[in-house]
């Protein structure tokens, strides 16, 4: 099944003809409309006439995730604020967070690209869509949400948390397709399982998880823990939300991208060469459809590589293998995206605290966790052990206040975390 | 009137506590009290010793955090009921004991305890306004 027949079996020399027409459009306007874009245009000696076959988009200069931070807020919207309909935010490296904006015609795009998706997925308009992505700033919940419903499908915006609450739904309002982290998914077989409930014996078809990356190995686990088919997506908020990229249920082999919508290249982190289809790197995407923030040649830090391979389930567009790391230091914990250095900058911000930390991840059972173990040092040590339990609550509250994540914090003593030469190794994943 | 007193914070890990007294009984440095603290993450080791500035340097040298704290050696009537007009009197005045411990040692016939008071100083004054003998350091180290 497939939603948008026309466009998601385009002949590849049609989906190269609109790519280029569509970069040639977005490169005019985000050099006559965004400052940060003319000016790096300009520094590169980039005359926007210079795009005359896709091949040229490597002469454009990368985006990095710094520039949105410089940009903050508004700095990289292509349209006033007016023609901004709706506003999203996700983790920046430090305080503050990456903003994006949509214009109605970008929000349309966006519910298109995800009822794509969902019928991808195996989903389809009879479905009921059990979404327990996070609603708010973070683009999950109302992506999929207004993909569901552009599908015609029966939402029901559960949002996250609330586990029992969930499986009481699922049960009297008979959801058949489940949207959600992975590892949020087999929280829930574990809390059903506790409750009496057989998840397996629930309706509920078809799996549709992302935000976090997951192995063949996990997809098995949940297949078999929840009796459904589990599918992979891919997005970012950077680019647009969910719905960037999923996996075909035909296939269940690789993330098919919207090409007439992004333009996907893969590089060597390093060097920044553009790298041949098969080889693995850095995933960099060009937005050629958006109209609030278009980005050009945006480092997307996630490592992958690209196939042209034709696909059983007849859509023309490129996969992406499965996600399989980053080349920043940023980790996803519980679905949040975390950087060490926004770990560092809460510490700098209490009086005292030398910034000697360590951050171990673990899988417990089902979900992540992350312990920040901080030194004490003469400054902070105090005598009462109120005193030092407060500086341990003080920094989790912070941390959870900032970066939406909980943690435990565990004081240790000083000259226990390696000091390295160079760059110190903060985090420890033990997943 | 015033005792030093050490404090060093100790992770929960196995052996922290022996290598304090090791560190400690190398340098030659008696215990004359001591009191653990604990959580579950970590505890706080608080120490009266016969050479406080040894052992700071010591400590340190070994890497361990540590601080100096002004407590008070109070002496107790040793019967039942004695601890108890100390507290009252503490008490009557406002003064807030944060923690306290017995030491091992007598004075006279009496029990000594340790305390650790929010204001040290209303704390002297109350005290011996009420009769309570307080002991100077020198008097806790050779006891």
């Amino acid at each position: 099944m497939i939603w948008n027949d026309e466009f998601e079996t385009l002949p590849r020399e049609a989906i190269e003809a609109l790519q280029l027409k569509r970069l040639q459009q977005t490169v005019e306007r985000v050099n006559a409309t965004v400052p940060f874009y003319k000016e790096t245009f300009r520094q590169a000696g980039i005359v926007p006439g210079v795009i005359k076959s896709l091949d040229d988009l490597q002469r454009l200069p990368f985006t990095l995730k710094q520039d949105m931070r410089d940009n903050y807020p508004y700095g990289l919207f292509a349209v006033p604020l007016e023609q901004i309909v709706r506003i999203h935010a996700s983790s920046g490296t430090t305080g503050k967070p990456t903003v994006v904006g949509y214009t109605r015609r970008d929000i349309d795009t966006w519910s298109e690209l995800m009822a794509r998706s969902f019928v991808a997925a195996g989903a389809h308009k009879g479905d009921v869509i059990h979404n327990a992505y996070g609603y708010g700033l973070f683009t999950g919940g109302l992506g999929a949400h207004y993909g569901a419903e552009k599908l015609g499908a029966s939402v029901i915006p559960m949002s996250g948390g609330n586990s029992k609450k969930q499986l009481m739904i699922m049960q009297d309002f008979g959801s058949t397709v489940l949207t959600c982290t992975p590892s949020y998914s087999l929280f829930l077989a574990e809390i059903a399982a506790e409750e009496g409930i057989d998840i397996r014996d629930l309706k509920l078809r078809v799996g549709i998880f992302g935000a976090e990356p997951w192995s063949e190995t996990m997809r098995r686990e949940i297949e078999s823990k929840l009796n459904l088919k589990a599918i992979d997506i891919y997005g970012l908020s950077e680019i647009l939300g969910p719905g960037v990229g999923i996996e075909c249920i035909e296939a269940q082999n690789g993330l098919h991208i919207w090409e007439d919508h992004f333009i996907p290249e893969i590089i060597d982190p390093d060097s920044g060469a553009v790298l041949p289809v098969g080889e693995k790197g850095e995933l960099v995407i060009t937005t050629i459809t958006k109209e609030g923030i278009p980005l050009i040649r945006y480092r997307t830090r996630d490592i992958t590589r690209l196939t042209r391979e034709p696909c059983i389930c007849g859509r023309t567009h490129a996969r992406l293998e499965r996600l399989s790391g980053r080349s920043d230091d940023m980790l996803i914990i519980r679905g949040v995206n975390v950087f060490p250095s926004q770990i560092e900058s809460v510490l700098f911000n209490i009086d005292g605290v030398e910034p000697h930390y360590q951050l171990i991840v673990e899988r417990d059972g089902t979900l992540d966790t992350l312990e920040v173990q901080v030194e004490v040092n003469e400054e902070t040590f105090s005598d009462e052990i109120k005193v030092l339990q407060g500086l341990a609550g003080s920094i989790r509250k912070e941390i959870k206040d900032l970066l939406g994540v909980t943690c435990i914090v565990r004081l240790v003593e000083p000259k226990s975390i390696a000091r390295s030469e160079g760059k110190a190794r903060r985090v420890i994943d033990n997943r | 009137m015033k005792v030093e007193q050490i404090s060093i914070f100790i992770e929960n890990k196995s052996g922290r506590l022996a290598e304090v007294t090791r560190v400690l009984g190398e340098a030659q440095v008696n215990i004359r009290a001591l009191s653990l603290a604990d959580t579950s993450d970590f505890g706080i080791l608080r120490l009266i010793v016969d050479n406080t500035d040894l052992a700071l340097r010591e400590l340190k040298s070994h890497a361990f955090t540590v601080n100096k704290t002004e407590v008070v050696g109070v002496e107790v009537p040793d019967q039942p009921g004695g601890l108890c007009s100390i507290l009252e009197i503490l008490d009557n005045n406002r003064i807030n004991v944060e923690y306290m411990y017995a030491f091992v040692e007598r004075s006279g016939g009496n029990a000594v305890i340790i305390f650790r008071f929010d204001n040290i100083d209303e704390a002297i004054r109350a005290l011996t306004e009420n009769g309570i003998r307080v002991l100077k350091g020198e008097q806790i180290a050779s006891l």
